[in-house]
C-alpha cells in the first residue's frame, strides 16, 4: 500500500526503506518465472505470508495491485475494459481493476508483466466478493485454488467452531495444496519462527497507531496510515525487513513525539492540528492525495481509522502467537476488522473516538465495497447516540475515478469541520451530515 | 371459480399481505407458538418446525411497500430487499417475530444480521453461516456444530428441548414439501401453458409463509387440479432464468416474461423449498443428515463454493438440457454482488455449450416492464428464428 510520491518534502528512513521492500518484491514477482519461483496470490484480509514464506513463494496481492493502479491513474481504463467485458457496473472496482489490468496483458504497476499465480490461496475472510473474484481469476489461470473459509463473527466472537475449523482447513486444505503448487515440505519450526519476528513488528505497530493518542497526534492514522500498514498487511509480515521497518518508524515517530511534530504530509509538516477525526472505511485511491490534502489543509488529522484494521487488527491485544502457530493464523484471520459483525465495530469506533480524544466520525463510504458500506448510516446514527460526537458521511468509491467528486468531498468535509467547531464554541449543531 | 383459481387466489392474498396476518392469527392461535422469520437463500427449515415455531420467509416487500425509512439506512447502490426488510421491521410488521435468521448470502444481508441486533435487540437474530468446504471431516464438523448452535438458540425461543425424534419428523415433512415442489416444478417444465410461472410463483410464495403440512396439502392440491385447466398453448419460447434468489423480481416481471412469448420451464426464486435435491436420510442422527445432505445433496448458487472449476456454472446447462429450454433469462437485481459477479461466469459456461442467453437488472419494485418485455420478447423470436428447434 506505498505510493510514489511525486514530490517529497523530506524522506524519512522508514519511507525509503518501505520503498525498498516494495520494488524488490515486485521484482521478485516479476522475475519469479526466470527464477523457478512459485507464485501465489491470495488476499489482504486473511493473509497468511509467514504460511507462504514457509514455502518461498512469492505472495502477489491483487488488491494491491489494484490500489497501486488506482494512484498511479491506471484503473479507470481497466475497469472499463472489464464492464466492456461483461462485468457489471455494479461490482467492486478493485475485481474489475484486477480483470481489465489482466486483459491488458497483466502489466504491474511498474509497467513490467506479473506472472500467473500458481496457487490461488481464497482467503474467504471478510469480504463475499473475495470468492466471485478468484472464481474468476480460476477460470481464467486455470490453476489450482485453495478455498480457506473464515467463518463471519456474526455473534461479534470466534467460536471455538469456527477456530477448529479454520484450523483443520489450513492443515487438511491449504498446507498441502501449499505443498503441491511449490515442491516444499511444510516445516512449522520455520512458520514458528516468522511468528515470532511478525509479533515483533506488531508490537511496533500498534506502538505507532497508539502515537495518535497524544495532542497533537505525530501520525494521521488514515492518509499516513496506509503508508504504515503497508508491510505488515502485504508480502513482509514475518520478515526481518518489516521487523527493521517498523523499529525505524516507531523511533521515528518517537521523535515527532518528543518534538511536538505533527503528521508529515506530502506538502511538509502539518503545524496546526485543529481537529481530532476517526475515519471509517477505506480511502479514495485515485484522488488519494486530493483528498489527503482536504483534510490537512483544514489542520484535520485523522486520529484513527479503521481500513487500518482491515488487513489485521493488533490493537486490541492480538499477536501472532509463535507457540500455537496454525491456531494463531486462524485468531488472526478471524479477527480481521470486516469479518467482526457490526455491533463488534461500532464498539470498536466508540473505543477510538474516547481514546483518542476525537472530536467525531467521518465515513467514508465506498460504492463498491458492500462489506464496509453496507449498515454504515446506522453506525454513523448509533456513534452520534452514544458519544454525542457529530458524524459525517462522505460517498467515493476504491479506483473508480467516476465516483470521487471533488468539490462534493470538499464541501461535505468543510460543513463538518464548520459543525465541529460550532459545537465547540456552545452551539447546538444541525443533525448529522448523512443524507 | 374453478380451484386452480381457488388456489392461486389465497395464494395471492398471502402474498398481498404485509402485515402478515396468517402468520401473527397462527401464532396467535395456541399459547405459546413461535414464529422464526428467515431470508434468503436457505436455512433448514425442519430445526425451525421441530422447535414447534413456524419458519417464515422473509423476502423483501416487494413493489407492494413503499419505503420510506429502509432509505434512511442505505446508501443508493445497495439493493432494495435490505432497504423493505428494514422498513418491514420499523413499521411493526415484523413485531410478532420471535426470532430473525440471515444466511449467508452476501455482505449487505451479512451486515443487516447485525443491524437487526442493534435495531430488535429483544428479537434473537443469528447469521446462520453455511460451509463453504465439503469434505465430512472438516466443513461438515463444522456445519454440525452450525446447526447445533442453532437447534439451542431456537430451544430457546420455544422454552423447550427439541429432540433428535422431532427433527425427524419434521424433515419427513419437508422431504414431503420438497417432492412436491419438484412435482409442480417438473409438471411446468412438461405443460408450462398448464402452470403459468406467475401463479407457480405465488404458490411457492405462500410456502414461504404458510406451516408447512399446509402448503403441502396445497400443492397437492395444486397438482390435481392444474392438469384439468382448459388452457391454450402458445408457442413460446422455453427459458431458464436465473439470479432472482435473494431480491425477488415484481410478480409483474414474471408475467411479463411470459406475456413477452417465453415459457418459464426452471427459476431459482426461491432456493430453499428444493434446496435439497433427494430425500434427506430419516436414520441416523438428524443433525449430521442434514449437515450430510447440505454438503453433497444440494442446490447451486452463487454464495455456494464450486471447488471444481470444471463443473462450475454446469448446474444451469444441466437445467436447460432437463427441462428442454431454448434459453436463460439472467435477471438480477442491481447493485446484487452474488448474481451480478456471478454472471460473467455462467455466460462464459453457457456459451461454451452453445446457450442463448440475455440479461437485465431489475428492482423489487420496479413498475416499467415494457423494456422487459421488449427484450424478453426479442430473445423469444431470436430463438424461434435461429434455434434448432
Amino acid at each position: 500500500m506505498s505510493a510514489m510520491p511525486v514530490a517529497e518534502v523530506v524522506k524519512e528512513q522508514s519511507m525509503l526503506k518501505q520503498k525498498e521492500m516494495i520494488a524488490a518484491n515486485y521484482e521478485l514477482l516479476v522475475t519469479a518465472r526466470e527464477a523457478g519461483r512459485k507464485v501465489v496470490s491470495t488476499f489482504v484480509p486473511g493473509n497468511l505470508n509467514e504460511l507462504i514464506m514457509c514455502f518461498d513463494m512469492a505472495n502477489n496481492l491483487p488488491e494491491i495491485n489494484a490500489i497501486q493502479n488506482g494512484m498511479r491513474k491506471k484503473s479507470g481504463a481497466y475497469i472499463m475494459e472489464a464492464e466492456k467485458r461483461g462485468h457489471s457496473e455494479d461490482v467492486c472496482t478493485y475485481v474489475k481493476a484486477d480483470l481489465g489490468m489482466i486483459a491488458k496483458g497483466n502489466l504491474g504497476p511498474d509497467g513490467r508483466q506479473l506472472p500467473d499465480p500458481d496457487l490461488l490461496l481464497l482467503s474467504y475472510t471478510g469480504c463475499f466478493t473475495f470468492m466471485k473474484w478468484f472464481e474468476l481469476l480460476r477460470q481464467q489461470y486455470k490453476c489450482e485454488t485453495a478455498m480457506l473459509h473464515v467463518p463471519y463473527e456474526g455473534d461479534g466472537h470466534a467460536s471455538k467452531n469456527m477456530r477448529d475449523y479454520v484450523v483443520k482447513q489450513l492443515k487438511e486444505e491449504v498446507i498441502p495444496k501449499l505443498e503441491r503448487a511449490s515442491g516444499v515440505k511444510f516445516d512449522i519450526d520455520r512458520l514458528r519462527q516468522y511468528l515470532k519476528e511478525s509479533a515483533k513488528a506488531e508490537q511496533d505497530f500498534v506502538w505507532v497507531l497508539e502515537s495518535a493518542k497524544h495532542k497533537p497526534s505525530p501520525i494521521d492514522a488514515y492518509f499516513g496510515g496506509v503508508y504504515y500498514i503497508g508491510p505488515i498487511f502485504t508480502s513482509f509480515r514475518g520478515t526481518e525487513d518489516a521487523t527493521e521497518y517498523y523499529r525505524l518508524l516507531r523511533s521515528e515517530i518517537a521523535q515527532r513525539l518528543a518534538d511536538k511534530l505533527g503528521p508529515v504530509t506530502p506538502d511538509g509538516e502539518m503545524h496546526e492540528e485543529r481537529y481530532r477525526l476517526v475515519v471509517e472505511g477505506p480511502p479514495n485511491w485515485t484522488s488519494f492525495r486530493d483528498f489527503w490534502k482536504m483534510f490537512y489543509d483544514e489542520g484535520a488529522v485523522v486520529v484513527a481509522s479503521t481500513y487500518t484494521k482491515v488487513g489485521g487488527l493488533y490493537d486490541l491485544g492480538f499477536r501472532h502467537d509463535p507457540e500455537h502457530p496454525l491456531e494463531s493464523l486462524a485468531e488472526y484471520c478471524l479477527g480481521c476488522y470486516t469479518n467482526r459483525n457490526l455491533p463488534s465495530r461500532i464498539d470498536l469506533i466508540e473505543k477510538y473516538l474516547n481514546e483518542y480524544e476525537a472530536d467525531g466520525l467521518l465515513i467514508n463510504s465506498i460504492k463498491s465495497c458492500n462489506s464496509f458500506s453496507a449498515g454504515q448510516l446506522l453506525m454513523l446514527r448509533e456513534i452520534e447516540r452514544r458519544t454525542g460526537k457529530p458524524g459525517a458521511f462522505i460517498e467515493t468509491d476504491l479506483v473508480d475515478p467516476r465516483y470521487f467528486s471533488p468539490a462534493n468531498v470538499k464541501n461535505r468535509l468543510e460543513s463538518y469541520l464548520q459543525m465541529i467547531e460550532q459545537k465547540r464554541h456552545g452551539a447546538a449543531p444541525p443533525s448529522a451530515a448523512a443524507e | 371459480m374453478s380451484a386452480t383459481a381457488d388456489i392461486v387466489a389465497r395464494c395471492q392474498g398471502l402474498f398481498d399481505d404485509l402485515h402478515f396476518t396468517y402468520a401473527r392469527e397462527w401464532k396467535a392461535a395456541v399459547p405459546g407458538r413461535k414464529v422464526v422469520g428467515y431470508m434468503p437463500f436457505y436455512v433448514p427449515r425442519e430445526l425451525i418446525h421441530a422447535a414447534g415455531a413456524l419458519p417464515l420467509g422473509v423476502l423483501g416487500g416487494g413493489d407492494q411497500l413503499e419505503v420510506i425509512h429502509g432509505d434512511a439506512y442505505y446508501q443508493s447502490y445497495i439493493c432494495r430487499i435490505p432497504r423493505s426488510t428494514v422498513e418491514l421491521g420499523v413499521t411493526g410488521r415484523l413485531d410478532f417475530l420471535d426470532g430473525m435468521l440471515f444466511p449467508s448470502i452476501c455482505d449487505v444481508i451479512r451486515n443487516l444480521s447485525g443491524m437487526w441486533k442493534i435495531m430488535f435487540p429483544k428479537v434473537k437474530s443469528r447469521y446462520f453461516d453455511v460451509p463453504q468446504n465439503f469434505r465430512n471431516d472438516i466443513g461438515g464438523e463444522f456445519y454440525i456444530n452450525e446447526l447445533k448452535e442453532l437447534r439451542d438458540m431456537l430451544a430457546e425461543i420455544s422454552g423447550h428441548e427439541i429432540g433428535d425424534d422431532a427433527i425427524r419428523a419434521s424433515i419427513a415433512l419437508y422431504n414431503e414439501s420438497r417432492r412436491l415442489v419438484r412435482e409442480v416444478y417438473a409438471f411446468r417444465s412438461k405443460q408450462p401453458w398448464k402452470a403459468p410461472s406467475a401463479e407457480v410463483y405465488l404458490l411457492m410464495r405462500a410456502g414461504m409463509i404458510l406451516a408447512v403440512e399446509e402448503h403441502n396439502r396445497l400443492l397437492q392440491e395444486y397438482l390435481a387440479a392444474a392438469p384439468l385447466e382448459d388452457r391454450p398453448r402458445h408457442d413460446n419460447s422455453r427459458v431458464v432464468v436465473t439470479g432472482a434468489f435473494c431480491e425477488q423480481p415484481p410478480l409483474n416481471l414474471i408475467k411479463s416474461i411470459e406475456l413477452s412469448g417465453c415459457y418459464i420451464v426452471d427459476d431459482d426464486f426461491m432456493l430453499v423449498n428444493r434446496w435439497e435435491r433427494s430425500d434427506v436420510p430419516l436414520d441416523g442422527d438428524p443433525i449430521q443428515s442434514l449437515a450430510f445432505a447440505y454438503l453433497h445433496d444440494s442446490g447451486d448458487t452463487s454464495a455456494k463454493y464450486e471447488p471444481d472449476q470444471k463443473k462450475k456454472g454446469l448446474y444451469l446447462v444441466e437445467s436447460v438440457k432437463r427441462n428442454r429450454a431454448e434459453g436463460v433469462i439472467f435477471a438480477a437485481p442491481s447493485f446484487c454482488d452474488p448474481a451480478l459477479l456471478e454472471r460473467p461466469m455462467l455466460q462464459g459456461v453457457l456459451a461454451e455449450h452453445g446457450v442463448p442467453y440475455i440479461a437485465f437488472k431489475y428492482a423489487e419494485n420496479s413498475g416499467q416492464m415494457q423494456p422487459i418485455r421488449e427484450q424478453a420478447g426479442t430473445f423469444a423470436d431470436s430463438i424461434k428464428l435461429w434455434s434448432d428447434r
